[in-house]
């Protein structure tokens, strides 16, 4: 894993000119580079590594909220242990299996639709027309909108007796009778994905579209003359022109919807139907002040997460070799 | 009209039914929270698309809250220093990864796009162990360390690339005259910087007061609490009626400075975003 995403791997910096090498002034640079690096390091170590290690070790104690410092080690016991016929653990926790397939369900589906939907508008927005620059204000709105706030609107749109989203249903007779959206357990996961994709959509149009401005001319030019179909010139060449955009664009959204929680957390609360495995690791860890087993379910998201990107990682790498050499 | 002219006709229209369905979608349901928090709550039952009586009393009933106020002011406290707090550290370290070469420097990097890509929940014990070793439980204190997590490495990350574009003849006149890195850093590359800044500032502006994980987690009083916080718990008060009008009028309130800057800064912003994502 040298370069993660290979599209955002910063280019090296220009080197000085060979005068400079090994000089004086050349270590003095690379000391004073250590020390403009260490606050930012130390920053980081104190809010992400050492918490990252915490909670590891958490995991494999029987830590309570109330008191971190009287902890007993158990080893693996929260993750899973069989005690008397029975298995215990997150591993073993039926809910727990749920929030991973809920979790894996929502980012699948809403990154997919995510990508089509941002695509389009994209598209939309790479045409010449007037008024662009206003439908393009139009389309940030959503992406400025805290995702409490954008939750908060939906929960009232899908309200089951004034929302107006039932109302309007009902108006074109697609329902006969209201729809408890965000309470029916049939619908509340599609709740929630609706409300993502509306949310994100314009993260990933303006990734795209940023790739499309970047585009050669005069490819569409030669294919107009040639008078090749527009679709099939955006399945020939835009499409395989902007995959390191989309590619990059998916995995932030990915990453992002893997750790989804607050979207959820407000539409539906603690749900089962739709609890992701943040939602199932912050319950355990502060509604249940267990944060030996809510740390254990928090090390398993964040090996599933680092699995997803590496293996996304090296697919897209060899999708990226394929495609383009 | 030939077939030609016909076909031509269809696409341009198909092309604007599908822009108006694109700003319906995206504007729509903010213009039904500015729509429902003028709503008296007497009308809430009767759904409507326009409104047909206004009221400014859920706004009133919002500000007359002291909770609602505070957590306003705890959210622009928060906001404000962590982007404070990460451009004043990721400008020094972006200048350190941007124009030196050193060893090490891509491990560097690939620590903080790794830790870009954290779970947030996957630190929240072991953050909340050091939140309150720290004494800032709840306490704005430990919202703005704990928001650190994901306002800096970003702003690391795109001002580097800012960084890396600037020519380097103006650092080697610099070190031709003798000035230290910490000389040119501010006397020659924080000048040409601000519109990075300003781009990097505003993105983790946002992305501090819109978080909620943490702001939920770190803070135990109404007192504390920043604004995510304050309008998902104005639900929690009652499980039969929610009271709808007065939660559309404080989503307004906090959204409609973020609606304005972003679409004044939208050029900015996109070119922020795509900074740290495509360009590299």
């Amino acid at each position: 894993m040298s370069t993660p995403v290979t599209e955002s791997a910063p280019i090296p910096a220009r080197p000085l000119p060979a005068t400079y090498r090994s000089t004086k002034v050349r270590r003095q640079r690379v000391r004073a580079a250590w020390y403009f690096l260490a606050p930012m390091l130390v920053t980081l170590a104190m809010v992400a590594g050492w918490p990252l290690l915490r909670t590891f070790y958490f995991s494999l104690t029987d830590a309570s909220l109330s008191d971190l410092s009287d902890t007993l080690f158990i080893g693996l016991e929260n993750y899973l242990v069989y005690d008397d016929g029975r298995w215990f653990g997150v591993l073993a926790d039926p809910i727990w299996w749920r929030a991973v397939w809920n979790t894996v369900y929502f980012s699948v589906v809403s990154v997919s639709l995510e990508v089509v939907f941002g695509v389009v508008v994209a598209l939309i927005l790479n045409a010449e027309f007037k008024g662009r620059t206003l439908v393009r204000a139009a389309v940030l709105i959503p992406w400025a909108i805290p995702t409490i706030v954008s939750a908060q609107m939906w929960a009232w749109m899908l309200n089951d007796q004034f929302g107006i989203i039932n109302h309007l249903l009902m108006g074109v007779g697609l329902i006969d009778s209201p729809i408890a959206w965000t309470a029916d357990a049939r619908y509340s996961m599609w709740a929630v994905i609706m409300v993502d994709v509306w949310k994100t959509t314009p993260f990933v149009a303006l990734l795209v579209l940023a790739a499309l401005q970047m585009l050669p001319k005069d490819c569409y030019e030669a294919a107009e003359v040639d008078g090749i179909h527009p679709v099939k010139v955006f399945f020939r060449v835009t499409l395989p022109l902007i995959t390191p955009a989309l590619m990059v664009a998916v995995i932030f959204r990915l990453l992002d919807a893997l750790r989804v929680f607050d979207v959820i957390y407000v539409l539906t609360s603690n749900s089962t139907s739709t609890m992701s495995m943040s939602i199932y690791a912050r319950q355990q860890l502060v509604e249940f002040q267990d944060v030996g087993y809510g740390s254990a379910a928090s090390t398993l998201l964040f090996l599933i997460i680092a699995l997803a990107t590496i293996a996304y990682l090296y697919l897209g790498r060899k999708q990226l070799q394929l495609g383009g050499e | 009209m030939t077939s030609r002219q016909l076909s031509k006709l269809t696409a341009r229209l198909g092309f604007w039914l599908l822009v108006a369905l694109v700003v319906v979608m995206a504007v729509f349901p903010f213009y039904y929270a500015i729509k429902t928090s003028f709503t008296p709550s007497g009308d809430l039952f009767r759904v409507e698309l326009w409104p047909t009586r206004a009221t400014l009393a859920n706004y009133l009933q919002i500000f007359s809250q002291r909770s609602f106020l505070q957590a306003i002011f705890n959210s622009v406290v928060v906001a404000t220093s962590v982007v404070f707090i990460a451009l004043l550290l990721g400008i020094t370290a972006s200048y350190a990864l941007g124009r030196v070469r050193f060893r090490g420097r891509t491990t560097v990097l690939l620590v903080i796009l790794g830790v870009s890509m954290f779970p947030q929940v996957a630190v929240l014990s072991g953050l909340f162990e050091v939140i309150r070793a720290l004494n800032l439980y709840n306490n704005p204190g430990g919202l703005i360390l704990s928001y650190t997590i994901f306002t800096l490495p970003f702003t690391v990350w795109v001002l580097t690339t800012f960084m890396r574009q600037l020519p380097l003849e103006l650092e080697e006149a610099a070190i031709m005259d003798g000035a230290t890195p910490w000389v040119t850093i501010t006397k020659v590359f924080l000048p040409l910087m601000w519109p990075a800044m300003a781009t990097t500032g505003l993105l983790a502006f946002i992305a501090a007061w819109n978080e909620f994980l943490f702001a939920l987690t770190f803070t135990l009083t109404d007192s504390q609490r920043t604004v995510p916080v304050a309008i998902a718990l104005l639900s929690g008060g009652s499980a039969y009626e929610l009271p709808w009008a007065p939660i559309m009028a404080a989503s307004v309130v906090v959204t409609v400075p973020l609606v304005i800057l972003v679409i004044i800064f939208q050029r900015r912003i996109v070119s922020g975003l795509t900074a740290g994502a495509v360009k590299g």
